[in-house]
C-alpha cells in the first residue's frame, strides 16, 4: 500500500460515515412517518448512556480481567451524587456530572481494595454484594435521596457557554448531550487500551505472574481499572437521571447489573467498539422485548431471552459482534484496496 | 575480587517441612554468566523465584548493587535491574509480540492514567522510542518476523525466544534465564548458546542459566553452582565441576556427565 493512498480504509471511511449518520439521525428519523421521534430519540440516548458504563466495564472486566456484577451500583450513586446536588444544592448541571464521576471513581478506587484479594467467582460475588446494597443505602438516606419515592423534576441539563447556555430540552436536543459524551468516552478509552496502561491492564488479564515479573504494579493497576471503571458508570449514571428528569433506587437492580455484563459479552470483550454494538443490540432488544403488545403475554420474556443471547454468544461468538465486524471489515477492506488498484 | 553484583547469603526457603533451599551461599559479578545446575527438584528455580520476589525467603538474604532486596516487592525487581524469564514461559498470550516487548519496557515508560488517557505531551514520543528499542530487540534475535504475530499463535521455541526479547528490553544488570534450551534441538542449542554469548557482549549484563542441557552449560558458563536437594554440593569452572566426586555421585547414571 502506497502511503498516498493510506487514508482509504475501512477506519476512516466508516469514522466518517458514522459521524455523518449520528449528526442527521433525528433528521433522518423524522423523514419517517409514524414514528414518535421523540421516544425513537429517548430509546437512542438511553443506549448511548448504556454504552458508556458498558465501555467502563470493559476496561474493568475485557481489558484488566476483573469480573464486576455491582455496575449498576456504580451508575446509581453517579445518577444520585448528580440528582441530589442539582436538585437539593443547586449545583450546575456541568459540575454535578464531573463531580459524580470522580466521586464514583472513587468508590470505585475502595471496591478495588478488597478485590485485590480476590478473583473470579468470589470477585463476582463481592461485587454483587456491592450492587446490592447500594439500593438498600439510598432508600436508608431519605432525607437525601427521598427514599422509595425516588428524586424527580430535576433541572434541565445545560452546557455554560459564555454569557449564554446550551439548555437540552426535548429528547432530540439531549441526544446530542449524550452523542457527545460518548464520544468523548470512547476517546479516553481507545487512548488507554492503546497506551503502556492498556498492557498493564491486558498483562493482568492474561498471566499476573508476567505482569508481576514486568513491573505491573497489580493494586496500582487494579485499582486504577476499578476507579477507571466506576468513573465511566458514574458519568452515565448522571447523564441517566437528567435523561429521565428523575430517579428512583428501583432503577438499579441486580438485573441491570446483568445486562451491563451481557452488553460487553455480547458485544465483544475486550474490544472498544464491541462495547457500544452490545449496548445499543441490548437496549433496543429490551425496549422491543417489554413493550411490544404480543409479547407482553409472556411475564419476563426478556430475562430468558437475555440467558439464551449469552449462552449462544459464549458458546458460538466468543469474540462477540465485534469479532463478526472485524472480519468484515478485513473482507471490506480487501475488496477496497483490489477496487482502488488501478488509481 | 569486584564487588559482586547479585549475592545471596545464607538463603533458605522452606514451604511447610520440606526444605528447597538450603544455607544457599552465591555470587554473579558483572559480565559473568553462571550456570545453576542440579538434578530434577534440586531448587534452582525456586532460587529464581527467591531472586525475582515470587516467593519471600524463609531465611537469608539477597543482595543487588550492594543493596538488600530481599524485602522488595516483586513488581520492584525488574525496576532495580533484574529481569527474568519462566520455565513453561508466561506470555501475555493475547498480545502480540510488541505489545510483549512493549510490556517489558513498562518500568522504563513511566506512564500513568491521565498521560495515556489524555495522550498528554510526552506520551507518543516515549511509545515512539519504546518501538524502536523493541524493534532493536526483535532484530537481534531474528523475531522481526513475527513482530505483529499474536504470542499464543507461535510454536514453543519462538515463545520462548519472544518472552527473552522481553526480560531484555528492560535493559536490565541481571538476566535471569529458566530452561533457554527447553525443546530446543542440537543445532538450536548451539545457536542459542552463541545468542547468549552475543547479547552479553552487547548489552553488557551478566546472566544466569537454569539449564538441564550439560553441554550447553558447560560450553556457556564460566562459573557453576550445583545443586542437589536445596544444598550446594559444589561450585566452580566447568572444569572442576565435570571432575567433582560429588558431583558425579549426585548425577550418578547420567550419561551427560560422563563425558
Amino acid at each position: 500500500m502506497t502511503p498516498s493512498r493510506q487514508w482509504l480504509t475501512h477506519t476512516n471511511l466508516l469514522n466518517v460515515l458514522g459521524l455523518i449518520i449520528v449528526c442527521f439521525l433525528p433528521g433522518l428519523l423524522g423523514l419517517l412517518p409514524g414514528i414518535p421521534l421523540g421516544y425513537v430519540l429517548y430509546l437512542v440516548s438511553l443506549g448511548l448512556i448504556y454504552a458508556i458504563v458498558a465501555l467502563g466495564l470493559n476496561l474493568l472486566f475485557g481489558y484488566a480481567g476483573q469480573f464486576s456484577l455491582g455496575h449498576a451500583g456504580f451508575f446509581a450513586i453517579g445518577a444520585y451524587t448528580s440528582a441530589v446536588l442539582t436538585l437539593q444544592a443547586g449545583v450546575p448541571f456541568v459540575v454535578a456530572l464531573l463531580v459524580a464521576g470522580f466521586l464514583t471513581a472513587a468508590i470505585g478506587f475502595l471496591l478495588g481494595l478488597p478485590a485485590l484479594r480476590l478473583s473470579g467467582l468470589y470477585l463476582a460475588i463481592a461485587t454483587l454484594g456491592f450492587g446490592v446494597a447500594v439500593p438498600q443505602i439510598i432508600l436508608w438516606i431519605k432525607d437525601w435521596t427521598g427514599g422509595a419515592m425516588g428524586l424527580h423534576s430535576l433541572p434541565l441539563a445545560s452546557i455554560p457557554l459564555g454569557f449564554s447556555d446550551i439548555v437540552f430540552r426535548t429528547d432530540q436536543e439531549y441526544y446530542y448531550l449524550a452523542v457527545g459524551v460518548l464520544i468523548l468516552m470512547t476517546i479516553l478509552a481507545r487512548n488507554i487500551v492503546n497506551s503502556d496502561t492498556g498492557r498493564a491492564f491486558i498483562s493482568i488479564r492474561d498471566s499476573e505472574i508476567a505482569a508481576r515479573a514486568m513491573g505491573v504494579n497489580l493494586v496500582r493497576y487494579k485499582t486504577t481499572a476499578f476507579a477507571l471503571s466506576a468513573f465511566y458508570a458514574g458519568i452515565a449514571g448522571s447523564l441517566y437521571a437528567h435523561l429521565l428528569h428523575g430517579i428512583s433506587p428501583e432503577d438499579f437492580t441486580v438485573f441491570l447489573s446483568i445486562d451491563f455484563v451481557t452488553m460487553i459479552v455480547l458485544g465483544g470483550l475486550g474490544s472498544v467498539s464491541g462495547a457500544l454494538y452490545g449496548a445499543f443490540m441490548l437496549t433496543l432488544l429490551q425496549n422491543s422485548l417489554t413493550r411490544l403488545p404480543i409479547v407482553s403475554e409472556f411475564k419476563n420474556l426478556y430475562i430468558v431471552v437475555l440467558g439464551a443471547i449469552l449462552i449462544l454468544t459464549v458458546s458460538f461468538f466468543p469474540r462477540g459482534i465485534a469479532g463478526a465486524v472485524q472480519d468484515l471489515r478485513q473482507r471490506f477492506d480487501n475488496w477496497l484496496q483490489e477496487m482502488t488498484k488501478g488509481l | 575480587m569486584t564487588q559482586p553484583l547479585l549475592e545471596t547469603k545464607n538463603l533458605t526457603m522452606s514451604f511447610g517441612g520440606l526444605v528447597a533451599i538450603e544455607r544457599l551461599d552465591l555470587a554473579i559479578h558483572p559480565g559473568e554468566i553462571v550456570g545453576l545446575i542440579g538434578p530434577n527438584g534440586a531448587g534452582k528455580t525456586t532460587v529464581f523465584n527467591c531472586i525475582s520476589r515470587f516467593y519471600t525467603p524463609s531465611r537469608g538474604n539477597i543482595y543487588f548493587q550492594g543493596r538488600d532486596i530481599t524485602r522488595a516487592a516483586s513488581h520492584e525487581i525488574i525496576g532495580l535491574g533484574i529481569a527474568r524469564t519462566f520455565q513453561n514461559v508466561e506470555l501475555c498470550r493475547s498480545m502480540t509480540v510488541m505489545q510483549n516487548l512493549l510490556l517489558g519496557q513498562h518500568v522504563r515508560i513511566r506512564g500513568g492514567v491521565m498521560r495515556d488517557g489524555l495522550r498528554l505531551p510526552g506520551a507518543n514520543s516515549s511509545e515512539t522510542r519504546a518501538t524502536e528499542r523493541a524493534d532493536e530487540v526483535l532484530e537481534l534475535l531474528g523475531l522481526t518476523p513475527y513482530r505483529d504475530r499474536i504470542a499464543s499463535a507461535l510454536p514453543f521455541g519462538l515463545q520462548k525466544m519472544v518472552e527473552l526479547g522481553r526480560s531484555l528490553v528492560s535493559q536490565p544488570a541481571l538476566l535471569l534465564l529458566d530452561e533457554p534450551a527447553a525443546g530446543a534441538d542440537v543445532r538450536e542449542t548451539q545457536g542459542l548458546a552463541d545468542l547468549i554469548r552475543k547479547i552479553r557482549e552487547q548489552y553488557n549484563l551478566a546472566i544466569m542459566v537454569v539449564e538441564h542441557d550439560m553441554t550447553f552449560v558447560m560450553g556457556l558458563c564460566q562459573c557453576l553452582y550445583v545443586l542437589d536437594f536445596g544444598r550446594k554440593i559444589a561450585e566452580g569452572s566447568p572444569a572442576e565441576i565435570r571432575n567433582n566426586p560429588a558431583v558425579i555421585e549426585a548425577y550418578l547414571g547420567d550419561a551427560n556427565l560422563a563425558l
